[in-house]
């Protein structure tokens, strides 16, 4: 008997303790849903890869209404229930929570709460709160809806390596796309792209997507002016070294967008050696000639000269340099200078975006005599490799000699 | 005109002869010399590794003097040092290869000269001392290497000595004080390159001239050792060469070849080749992480593989330990053994001593090739 109290006695005292956190759980709209939702696709099955799921909130924090009431009818009657919202009317919809600092104070205080006025002043913002177009982005187009990841989250529509596959899903959509006028190109353009090599193959985090270009909630094609702080936010020098050229006026003057003009924009391949100078393919044919009245012809000219003798210097250094590494020579200092050449070499094509000549042939002729050096002394090296091996021979042959000499000797002493 | 200068030359020399002669008695040392003998059998041959053993020795020291004129210990210039050596010194490379070549040489030479005395006896009586030296000045060619190697600062050098000074650390008692005395401190610093550093070029060199100097010593006032079975057999029947000058002849015509090979050696493999191998590299940089491969020298490898093999716990010693200590009993037994051995004493091969030298090599053999095939 005692022992039967004593269980009685448990079993009560953890009933107690157990169902306010039972009742505090109940979540009646994911029992409802769940049972006539697809299991893969259905919004309360994906909910549980939610960040909001994750961070407890509940499908009522957004949708409103009661969780806690079996009839789905008694719910929509609750006061307070915002059901599915319209297109037109997600961002606001989403705003409740993102717009509010002293909530998302209390949720995530890392996350920005302009996201909705940004959005406001975007392209799709405008399209859709201001034309009602409800085809364009609105929140959920890039985030996703009831599986939404931070951007950090690999599997997360916004997680940098999948942006443009995000906004593919209707910048590459031609048909989607009609009635814009936009082309369709540029995800594929990206792809192939410096970038989105770097960001799509390599992996790197650091290569920008096409929200870095574009903004992301404020999302906006760079106009001509704005594309010099696009690009420079990374290239800091290059804009720079372009803000101060003679092209910078020019190309104001004529509506020529900066980066773009020679450098395209989704499409950005690396840049070669002869787009400078004064032949095909160099780009800067496109707009000068040697009677154009300017000196870009002849800045052209001699940029290019100046680059191709320093590319040829590199190239004799490092193919004598690596003949003495091959043959075991100590070149760790040539080593190093043949990275100054390359490091030179890099600052010279840097420099092509001041359009000076002076800079540029300055810088080059610095590559050029460190070139120079290494090519020296890595032929003094290789010099050195086989007068080494002329020296062992003289002393192979001295010491041969007196061994011959002294092996007589023995054998006369018998 | 030729001859008369030669005469006076000669009549010169036989003045300044005769003038010390006087002084030290050179006479009766000489005559000493011209009546020691070597024995002449089908393993004299073994008599030259003792000579090269000490060839490889003069070549050590007159390249590390040579060395000494540029190196500077220190972190922050031993390795600078040593590239400058290499690299800006006439015959720099040349100096520091041929004393990378010859340290390796000479432990080889010294282990071939020690296995050579092991396996025909030639410790026993009267030459126990001969062999107690002999013994002392391997492990001082070992500790020469040893405080040798991190001297350059480079990469593999530095996480090579912080594993070889640990090792030492865990010795019974003395290893912990052993360990902070090697490296003058917890870690690996250059405070490390200091102590090894006067190890290296004063206190090993002093302790090991005095050591050589007995040891051969005692060579020069025994002789050469005959084989076992020529106890019984009467002198005339004893086949024998004059030391001076017939064998010092053959020495010397062994050293030219030793010092030619050597010269081809640093010449073509100035950083050594495979297993053997000394490149400057990257500085050592205590922050980095450690190379995939630590390995010691290949001299060390079969001691550093056996107890890799050896389970972290034996009885209730750490296993590191226990291989520790029985690696200390196996080098004191090796060295008791011409007071062990009695058969050898009394003039018989004894067949136990011959099986513990033969699994010795083998045990050495073995872990050596293991360590770099399981690396």
């Amino acid at each position: 008997m005692p022992m039967r109290k004593l269980v009685f006695i448990l079993a009560a005292a953890a009933l107690l303790v157990a169902c306010p956190a039972l009742l505090a759980q109940e979540n009646n709209c994911l029992e409802c849903h769940q049972s006539f939702e697809d299991e893969d696709d259905g919004p309360s099955y994906k909910i549980v890869r939610d960040v909001h799921s994750q961070r407890g909130l509940s499908c009522a924090d957004c949708h409103g209404g009661d969780a806690t009431l079996d009839d789905m009818d008694e719910v929509r009657e609750v006061k307070g229930y915002r059901g599915v919202p319209s297109p037109l009317e997600v961002p606001n919809f989403c705003a409740r929570c993102h717009g509010d600092a002293s909530y998302m104070h209390e949720h995530n205080p890392a996350l920005p709460v302009d996201q909705l006025d940004k959005y406001k002043t975007s392209i799709h913002g405008r399209r859709l709160l201001g034309k009602k177009d409800t085809k364009v982005a609105n929140c959920i187009s890039c985030h996703g809806v009831h599986d939404i990841g931070s951007a950090k989250m690999p599997h997360s529509s916004t997680h940098p390596l999948n942006i443009p596959q995000t906004c593919g899903k209707c910048h590459a959509d031609e048909e989607y796309m009609a009635d814009y006028s936009i082309e369709t190109s540029q995800v594929n353009d990206y792809a192939q792209s410096v970038h989105g090599i770097a960001l799509l193959q390599r992996k790197d985090l650091g290569a920008p997507a096409c929200n870095d270009c574009h903004g992301n909630h404020g999302a906006a094609p760079p106009g001509v002016t704005s594309l010099s702080a696009v690009c420079g936010n990374c290239h800091a020098l290059e804009a720079e070294l372009f803000n101060s050229s003679p092209h910078k006026v020019a190309f104001e003057e004529n509506d020529y967008p900066m980066c773009e003009t020679c450098h395209s924009n989704h499409k950005i391949v690396k840049p070669l050696d002869d787009w400078v100078g004064t032949m095909e393919p160099a780009l800067c044919i496109n707009c000068h000639s040697d009677d154009d009245g300017t000196r870009g012809f002849e800045t052209a000219d001699g940029i290019s000269t100046a680059i191709t003798n320093l590319v040829v210097a590199h190239r004799e250094a490092k193919s004598i340099l690596d003949e003495a590494i091959e043959k075991g020579m100590m070149t760790t200092d040539e080593e190093f200078r043949l990275k100054e050449v390359h490091q030179a070499l890099v600052q010279t094509r840097t420099l092509i975006h001041a359009f000076n000549l002076d800079s540029v042939a300055d810088k080059a002729e610095e590559g050029l005599k460190k070139a120079q050096e290494v090519e020296a002394n890595s032929a003094s090296l290789i010099d050195e490799y086989y007068f080494r091996r002329k020296g062992l021979g003289l002393a192979t042959l001295f010491i041969a000699i007196v061994i011959i000499a002294l092996y007589v000797k023995i054998k006369r002493m018998g | 005109m030729a001859g008369g200068k030669m005469k006076a030359d000669s009549k010169l020399s036989g003045q300044a002869y005769r003038w010390i002669d006087e002084r030290y008695g050179v006479n009766a040392l000489v005559d000493y010399m011209g009546h020691k003998v070597v024995p002449v059998h089908k393993h004299s041959v073994l008599y030259y590794l003792g000579g090269i053993t000490l060839f490889f020795f003069i070549i050590q020291v007159l390249t590390g003097i040579l060395l000494l004129v540029y190196y500077r210990p220190g972190a922050e210039s031993a390795y600078e040092s040593v590239r400058f050596i290499i690299s800006d010194v006439s015959f720099g490379w040349l100096i520091r290869s041929m004393h990378s070549w010859s340290a390796n040489l000479m432990v080889l030479a010294a282990f071939l000269h020690m296995f050579s005395v092991y396996f025909t006896h030639a410790y026993r009586k009267p030459r126990e001392l001969t062999w107690l030296t002999g013994m002392a000045l391997l492990g001082l060619v070992l500790l020469f290497g040893f405080s040798g190697y991190l001297l350059p600062w480079n990469e593999l050098a530095f996480f090579a000595t912080r594993v070889g000074t640990g090792t030492a650390g865990t010795m019974p008692i003395i290893g912990e004080k052993l360990l902070v005395i090697m490296r003058g401190g917890e870690e690996v610093t250059g405070a490390t390159i200091g102590r090894f550093f006067g190890l290296h070029v004063a206190i090993l060199p002093g302790v090991f001239i005095v050591l050589l100097s007995a040891h051969l010593l005692f060579v020069q006032r025994q002789g050469m050792s005959e084989p076992l079975e020529w106890a019984n057999r009467p002198t005339p029947e004893k086949k024998q060469m004059k030391f001076f000058p017939h064998f010092l002849l053959r020495d010397l015509l062994v050293w030219l070849i030793a010092l030619n090979i050597l010269a081809i050696l640093a010449v073509f493999f100035p950083d050594g080749i495979g297993v053997v191998h000394w490149p400057l590299g990257t500085k050592a940089d205590p922050f980095a992480p450690p190379p995939p491969v630590i390995r010691p020298e290949w001299y060390f490898m079969f001691a550093f593989q056996a107890l890799k093999f050896l389970p972290p716990h034996i009885w209730f010693f750490e296993g590191e330990l226990f291989g520790i200590v029985i690696f200390t009993v196996g080098g004191l037994v090796w060295a008791l053994v011409p007071f062990l051995d009695r058969k050898s004493n009394a003039g018989q091969k004894s067949k136990l001593f011959k099986l513990f030298g033969i699994l010795v090599v083998l045990f050495i053999i073995v872990m050596t090739i293991l360590g770099y095939i399981l690396e």
